[in-house]
């Protein structure tokens, strides 16, 4: 399992995958950070209060990581959905398999390989964009690895979904059903949210049961709630109009729902491992 | 203990039979030919033996261990038909990976690949990638992961296909090399001649089912005597019985079985009769004619709408 999940990282390094993530993270911080200094220079010079400064830097901070966490499960789909199908249909993976090697070590290779790189990408560009943030605005989230851990984990949930549909379907399908998922899940959240304001329970029951088939949305939950500073949630209290949006979470993730998280995670990569044992080469 | 041995193996793919009841035996330091045409079963028997797929019917060990044991795969070297390897690595490493993958400790693991490169000609190319080669460069890298570890069982399923002729040349002797160090070798191949100079034994499939098997000389059988001849027509032919069995194609005058003892007296018949005799040439079928004659018999031929259909 290791030498594939190497194998992976090498592959993600020679074909100049990783190069450009790091650029674009780079690129993505430095004008995030020249666009906060600039507002928040422009408001200090305005006069405006630095409680008000911190609220609106932190509702960019959301939805800065809103779009990086888009991106991060684009990278992950893009990443997942090739990685069994292509070495399969290119006749790579059967050279391998005819090793002693478990179908088992190489998908899980393959996924740990990737998930490395997810990870440290999310956690890299992550950082250093609330690192630069904070340097120029002076607002730091109270704990700043949260978000940065459940961007990870959305991403890992979008991976895995994909490498289990790499193991059937092709690169292309397989990452667009997963995207489409992703996308239905937000929505869901969003749906759900509503149905808690307006007390309907049949729009709260599909909302929690999308979230048991595909926990991203729960996550972003935290992500959220892990960017804004305290003063925000108390302020909105029981506004039920505000607590609709997706970029505002009252509570962190239950821990049910993360732990349901992980077993997801791992029941995912479990069926993923008996397609490919079951598949004929 | 034989290096392959199956008995009865069976493959359905849905209501199709991609194998129907394989039983054969390959020797040890034995170069072993599978051939037959198209769809008969071949790369299915392969991955059967590898373990890539499962088979519906029937056992089979290879190397004294169920098919498809984990741990026999260390001794297996396997030239796929599809052979690509990782665009990205270079030459050298594709090597180190599947030394590494087959379980050899890392400290011989460098030295081994280079060796292989040596014997498939690509030491110079030891650097470059593997995106890079051509088809038959990659071939002969394929080749190079089957040696590595000199395993004691080498699958070579159509091994000179990208190949030209002096690559061609060049997998005869490493097949006859790794057979002479023991190396048990079994090839598909389409390229009849090529098996025809290499191989000990060979089997023949057609339609899932072996249609002959045995030494060479056994599968050819019979001599037979060719004679290109002018003045000669299909009435003649019953002149020609005593001799064995006359077929004539054109100016083609084949006579099944018949052996070069019995030469000048055909050729004092044929003169005897006014015909013009320009070339005789006494001797076995080839395996061309042979494996024509064992899997073509049924099929409609070429050009007919039933033959369009199938294409």
């Amino acid at each position: 399992m290791i030498t594939i999940a190497l194998l992976t990282i090498g592959e993600a390094a020679r074909r100049r995958v990783l190069w450009v993530l790091v650029i674009l993270a780079l690129v993505a911080v430095g004008l995030t950070t020249w666009g906060v200094s600039a507002l928040v220079e422009g408001a200090r010079d305005d006069g405006v209060s630095e409680l008000d400064i911190k609220f609106v830097v932190s509702q960019i901070l959301i939805f800065i990581a809103f779009m990086f966490g888009f991106v991060l499960v684009m990278t992950a789909a893009f990443f997942g959905s090739p990685a069994i199908a292509s070495d399969l249909e290119s006749g790579i993976a059967q050279a391998m398999l005819a090793r002693p090697l478990r179908r088992s070590s190489y998908l899980l290779g393959r996924w740990l390989g990737l998930a490395i790189v997810i990870v440290g990408y999310a956690a890299a560009a992550g950082l250093l964009a609330i690192g630069a943030v904070g340097l120029v605005s002076g607002y730091v989230p109270p704990d700043p690895i949260l978000p940065v851990a459940y961007l990870a984990g959305q991403a890992l949930i979008l991976l895995s979904l994909t490498v289990l549909l790499s193991t059937r379907l092709p690169p292309i399908a397989g990452g667009a059903i997963a995207v489409v998922a992703f996308g239905l899940a937000w929505m869901a959240g969003i749906l759900g949210k509503i149905g808690l304001a307006i007390g309907t329970t049949s729009l709260v029951s599909v909302s929690d049961a999308i979230r048991v088939l595909l926990p991203t949305d729960a996550l972003w939950q935290g992500v959220v709630f892990g960017l804004e500073p305290a003063f925000v949630i108390n302020a909105i209290g029981d506004n039920q109009f505000a607590r609709t949006s997706p970029f505002f979470a009252d509570a962190p993730p239950s821990p049910a729902i993360i732990a349901w998280s992980a077993i997801w995670l791992v029941l995912v990569l479990a069926l993923a491992i008996n397609q490919l044992r079951r598949r004929e080469l | 203990m034989p290096a392959i041995e199956v008995t009865d193996l069976k493959k359905k793919y849905g209501q199709v039979d991609a194998l129907a009841g394989l039983t054969m035996t390959v020797g040890r330091g034995e170069v072993f030919g599978f051939l037959g045409p198209n769809g008969a079963g071949k790369t299915t028997t392969v991955k059967l033996l590898l373990g890539l797929a499962r088979p519906t019917g029937g056992s089979g060990k290879v190397l004294g261990a169920p098919i498809g044991d984990l741990a026999t795969r260390r001794k297996i070297g396997y030239l796929p038909e599809l052979f690509r390897y990782q665009p990205w690595l270079k030459a050298r490493e594709v090597l180190i990976l599947h030394a590494e993958l087959a379980g050899m400790p890392r400290a011989r693991r460098k030295a081994a690949a280079e060796e292989s490169l040596g014997i498939v000609g690509l030491a110079d190319r030891a650097g470059d990638q593997v995106g890079k080669f051509s088809k038959g460069m990659q071939q002969r890298l394929g080749l190079g992961a089957a040696l590595i570890g000199e395993p004691a069982l080498i699958m070579l399923d159509e091994p000179t296909s990208a190949l030209d002729p002096v690559g061609r040349v060049d997998v005869r002797g490493i097949v006859r090399a790794a057979a002479d160090r023991g190396a048990a070798v079994f090839i598909n191949s389409h390229l009849l001649s090529e098996v025809e100079q290499v191989c000990d034994r060979v089997a023949i499939l057609d339609h899932g089912r072996v249609v002959a098997s045995g030494e060479l000389d056994d599968v050819l059988g019979q001599a037979e005597t060719q004679v290109r001849v002018d003045g000669v027509s299909q009435s003649d032919l019953p002149a020609f019985e005593r001799f064995g069995t006359p077929t004539l194609e054109a100016d083609r005058l084949t006579i099944r079985p018949m052996g070069a003892d019995m030469v000048p007296d055909l050729v004092a018949t044929l003169v005897g009769m006014g015909a013009k005799v320009y070339e005789v040439h006494a001797g076995r079928s080839s395996l061309e004619t042979r494996f024509l004659d064992l899997v073509a018999r049924d099929r409609p031929p070429a050009g007919t709408p039933s033959a369009q259909r199938l294409r």
